[in-house]
């Protein structure tokens, strides 16, 4: 009986399809107090004054604060991808000397309701001296506080990646190729906004915050040094979570706020954020300009790749460091082998709303530019855009393939992968000569349609480590407890599969625990489609440990050799004397019961990897575009739960046609955002997202883990803007003309009158 | 993202209503469907002081159909056009547009007169309002009187309504027998307010135009009734070539305003190209309409 790879439905679902889900919203403790933040109303300004007098005689009023009240807090840290130089601009807890956006925390009113703390909020006077914001992050870096520290420049760091010589490259190159192309400003925007609630202990000095998400080890680390306590005197609890997307979760100022308020208050403390503040304080994400020049052979090879990108990362560099473009950076080659590669990703600070990562960071943009590149290199040699990528795909033979880059700190190895494979039964799927001889009919009719590709190369299972512990619970039923996260992804039917399938056992009676520190001294949570690799191959060793365990106390139970004992279906059995076991029997006979752990190490990411086709319509008159068919065709190594896989897919393909076609965030020459409620932010609705066709492939299995395993969780939106992209230019017979994305009415209409 | 503080009352009747209104000219908002106005209490650009709640008021309900006109109520909602309030043209017409307001559930709440008197330049009833010259009935504790669509509406936002007035009822013209309409609009995404629409009316006779109703919404500062091209589509045969000439027509007659989601160039030329294919539907409807 196999349990891996069954369509098994999700053990999470019952208490969120009955109502009894438990959000940090819903969550409620006595005397609790509500936090509200105070936001700058300006995008860049010597911070002069905040004048708190009006809002703290309001009715309810408890306590306001300003920098000024938090002593000596440190700003919030890295949690990845640390560059020597980037610490001073770090953001601070409340904007001290300068605010940099529009959303910069200012203050904080903390009132015994909601509504009092909001209204108190509105008279908290910040007496800002205005300048001229900069929000260009491909013109020349400015001062970062002008004032402050005059030295600091808007560029906290170049990264730089090369392999193999670029120059020798475009010596021997028959053509060369050079293309300029921009990915705009957009974010993962959860259901459920961000929030917490912070409880201190009895006796003081101690502080639960409920309403983690994604890193509650991390975070909870990050805030006990934050505010000066010993680890244990501060524990993370995670609830049910309404989507993470990589923005959700990362240490905020708003976390360290709650727990120190509720720690200095002795009450407990709520914030809740609303959806204007989600738009302008939790991270953006994108939002990057490239401008690639390659050196191509006469049979369209790609010889050298002479990158060099622009990540606006906003105002401040919050935790996730330079991840976005060292991402960008190490992927930007995807599936193709170009042997001489050479970049420069400029992380650059604007006064825009931070940025951090957003599901596929630094892929779905890299992805975009290397797929525009090779459409432009099919366009200028007069090749079929499949045979252009055929012809430099990274092959079979070359596996396991050395890229010589690093990413995240490891070295960017592709694990195992069928690249041609995979595009040819793509290809004979949609019976790729004759779609396109379809639509050129369609187009002669008079008809705008087109299709367009996008492969791509993804990334999943970072470690350094997982650990899983399983216990045997006397009274029945298999307890794993984990570090790691659940924003939605269904980690906790993931986890039972693997669980049930390697003790050879149903998945009823597994219980996942997940996201809380004070069951589990470690944790990664979730992030970077790591846990079903990283969690997963933990829970599956620990599992077998179990099963080691569980004969070894039998044998002692029955007096009997090991050796005599065999193990299977939940059950230890005696041949020789017939004579059978359960797990919960071994675990009530047994003094300190039954349990095992495991920690799976790894020191190298696994490589995914797949491709996108898009079929679009566009109407000349509107310059809308209307998506016919989108597929997916994906190799995830192995498949926990195919169901899962495709929930995955499907879900990260609709938030791609968000960043493709709807979703910007855009400003004004003053850094005001304009599109700051969902009235001028699109989100794609389900009248915009067409069916998704997934064919999801296990051709590939990983070897670097026990399980097979690959990530599924960012393979639907990394390439949505690249084959999108495509398709538009083979509806209007103008290849190269889709040049930025979103590809919105308006810059088409634009693009077609240049 | 909770409004402002405000009082709240809830009148039994609609004298009571205008009582309520003049009482509080300087600083109430009446509450209709609510659509519009909570998402602006909620984002603190309205803070009106007191709320009167007008929801409940009976006389303000439901659609009357006389011999020549649609009486309408200004409390009507929306979704009571799903399917046609009288036989003929513009119980059709009605049916097509409103599919294009909002999204179900919000069709389920707003209303009729509280989209006309909100006056949202891009408001699809705000456009029938003005292409079909429905007449406004205002009240007041002092009185009543009707303004024409062309009086009613000043810009953006911006009504004819007083202070102490209350919007009752809508009368709308029905449309001849034989009458094709035509609504075409163009939004990002489906439900989001229109970054521009077309609303037609044509009546053929031997394939000529004998009449036409012309007009644009959302790209101007109030929906436009396009009279020049009415009267230049008379007479004209109902042809692709007429139609294309109409929408030239259109974008030399308008001058739209940018913002983030369409530069002016380009609502000017997509105001033209809607209004083309409104034109289309219509005629393709009159056509199909005409005794044979």
């Amino acid at each position: 009986m196999s349990v891996i790879g069954a369509r098994e439905r999700r053990v999470e679902d019952r208490p969120l399809l009955t109502g009894a889900g438990a959000f940090v919203a819903d969550l409620n403790r006595p005397d609790q107090l509500h936090m509200r933040v105070v936001r700058s109303p300006l995008a860049f300004g010597r911070l002069l004054e905040v004048d708190v007098e009006d809002a703290a005689v309001q009715p309810g009023v408890v306590a306001i604060w300003t920098a000024a009240d938090l002593g000596d807090l440190v700003p919030i840290d890295f949690r990845m991808t640390r560059i020597e130089g980037m610490e001073p601009y770090r953001q601070w807890c409340l904007a001290r000397d300068y605010v940099r956006y529009v959303g910069d925390p200012v203050a904080v009113v903390f009132a015994e309701t909601a509504q009092q703390a909001e209204d108190a909020a509105e008279l908290v006077f910040c007496d800002i001296d205005e300048q001229d914001p900069h929000l260009d992050a491909t013109a020349e870096p400015v001062a970062f506080a002008p004032e402050t520290s005059p030295e600091l420049m808007s560029e906290p760091a170049v990264l730089q990646k090369a392999v193999g010589d670029v120059d020798a490259a475009f010596n021997g190159a028959a053509h060369e190729v050079a293309i300029e192309l921009r990915v705009g400003r957009h974010t993962g925007v959860p259901l459920e906004t961000r929030g917490a609630l912070a409880v201190p202990g009895e006796g003081g000095g101690t502080v639960t915050m409920y309403g983690a998400a994604k890193v509650p080890h991390y975070n909870r680390g990050q805030i006990a040094r934050m505010l000066g306590l010993p680890l244990d005197a501060v524990q993370l609890s995670e609830g049910h979570v309404g989507g993470g997307f990589g923005i959700r979760g990362e240490l905020y100022p708003e976390d360290v706020l709650v727990c120190r308020a509720a720690l200095a208050f002795s009450r407990p403390v709520k914030w809740i954020e609303d959806r204007r503040e989600h738009l302008v304080a939790a991270n953006h994400s994108r939002d990057q300009a490239y401008r690639l020049r390659a050196a191509v052979d006469a049979e369209g090879r790609v010889l050298g790749l002479d990158a060099q990108f622009f990540t606006d990362q906003g105002a401040y560099v919050r935790t996730h460091g330079a991840t976005v473009s060292d991402l960008s950076a190490a992927l930007l080659p995807g599936p193709y082998l170009i042997p001489a590669y050479r970049v420069r990703g400029h992380v650059r600070l604007t006064n825009k709303t931070p940025a951090g990562t957003y599901r596929a960071p630094g892929r779905y943009e890299s992805t975009f530019a290397r797929e525009r590149l090779m459409d432009a290199i099919a366009a200028r040699l007069s090749l079929d855009r499949a045979e252009v990528r055929q012809r430099n795909l990274v092959p079979e033979s070359q596996m396991p393939f050395r890229r010589g880059l690093d990413a995240l700190g490891t070295d960017v190895v592709y694990d195992s992968g069928l690249f041609h494979d995979l595009l040819e039964r793509l290809c004979a799927h949609v019976s790729w000569d004759d779609l396109q001889e379809r639509l050129a009919d369609r187009r002669r009719a008079g008809e705008r349609v087109g299709v367009g590709l996008g492969y791509f190369v993804e990334k999943s299972g970072l470690g350094p480590d997982d650990l899983v512990r399983i216990s045997v619970l006397p009274e029945g039923g298999i307890r794993v407890v984990t570090g790691a996260a659940s924003i939605g992804q269904g980690i906790e039917t993931a986890m039972a599969q693997i669980c049930a399938d390697t003790l050879g056992i149903g998945m009823h009676g597994i219980d996942v625990v997940h996201g809380q520190t004070a069951l589990i001294e470690k944790g990664m949570g979730a992030f970077a489609t790591r846990a079903t690799v990283m969690t997963g191959s933990a829970t599956k060793m620990a599992a077998d440990a179990l099963i080691d365990r569980a004969l070894d106390v039998a044998a002692t139970l029955l007096q009997t050799e090991r050796e005599s004992l065999s193990y299977a279906g939940g059950k230890v059995h005696h041949a020789a004397s017939e004579r059978t076991l359960t797990l919960s029997q071994i675990a009530a006979a047994w003094d300190g019961g039954l349990g095992a752990e495991a920690t799976f190490v790894s020191d190298h990411m696994t490589y995914p990897y797949g491709i996108h086709l898009a079929q679009v319509r566009v109407d000349p008159a509107t310059c809308g575009v209307a998506i016919e068919r989108f597929i997916v065709a994906y190799d995830v190594g192995r498949a926990i739960n195919p169901t899962l896989v495709e929930g995955q897919i499907v879900g990260a393909v609709a938030q791609g046609i968000g960043g493709a076609l709807y979703e910007e965030f855009v400003y004004d020459e003053a850094g005001q955002p304009l599109a700051a409620s969902f009235a001028d932010y699109l989100m794609p609705t389900a009248q915009e997202v067409p069916e998704v066709e997934t064919i999801v492939r296990e051709d590939a299995p990983s070897p670097i883990n026990p399980l097979g395993v690959k990530g599924a969780g960012e393979a639907g939106i990394n390439a949505v803007g690249a084959a999108i992209a495509s398709a538009v230019d083979d509806a209007l017979e103008r290849p190269g003309l889709v040049q930025q994305l979103p590809v919105t009415p308006q810059r088409l209409y634009a693009w077609l009158r240049e | 993202m909770k409004p402002a503080a405000f009082a709240y009352l809830k009148p039994e009747n609609l004298a009571e209503a205008l009582r309520f209104v003049a009482d509080n000219a300087d600083d109430g908002k009446l509450l209709a469907g609510g659509q519009s106005l909570v998402p602006a209490m909620n984002f603190r650009l309205a803070r009106p002081e007191t709320l009167i709640d007008i929801t409940g008021l009976e006389a303000l309900q439901g659609v009357e159909e006389h011999a020549d006109a649609l009486s309408i109520g200004a409390l009507t909602r929306h979704a009571t056009f799903h399917k046609p309030v009288s036989d003929g043209a513009l119980g059709r017409l009605l049916v097509k547009v409103v599919g294009h307001i909002a999204h179900y559930p919000i069709r389920q709440r707003g209303t009729f007169g509280g989209s006309l008197s909100h006056a949202d330049p891009a408001a699809e009833w705000c456009l029938v309002a003005t292409t079909l010259n429905a007449t406004m009935r205002l009240e007041s504790s002092g009185g009543a009187r009707d303004v024409p669509a062309s009086d009613f509406f000043r810009g953006s936002f911006t009504t004819a309504l007083e202070p102490n007035e209350i919007l009752t009822r809508i009368t709308i013209p029905k449309l001849p027998d034989g009458t094709g309409t035509g609504f075409v609009e163009f939004a990002r995404r489906k439900g989001d307010f229109a970054l521009a629409m077309a609303l037609t009316a044509l009546h053929l006779e031997g394939g000529a135009i004998r009449s036409a109703r012309v007009g644009l919404g959302g790209v101007a500062d109030r929906a436009l009734r396009m009279d020049a091209i009415e009267a230049a589509l008379v007479g004209q045969p109902a042809t692709p070539e007429t139609f294309a000439t109409a929408g030239q027509m259109a974008r030399d007659q308008i001058s739209p305003r940018g913002d983030i989601h369409g530069s002016a160039e380009y609502r000017r030329d997509l105001a033209g190209a809607l209004l083309e294919r409104a034109l289309a539907q219509a005629a393709e409807e009159a056509r199909g309409a005409a005794p044979t």
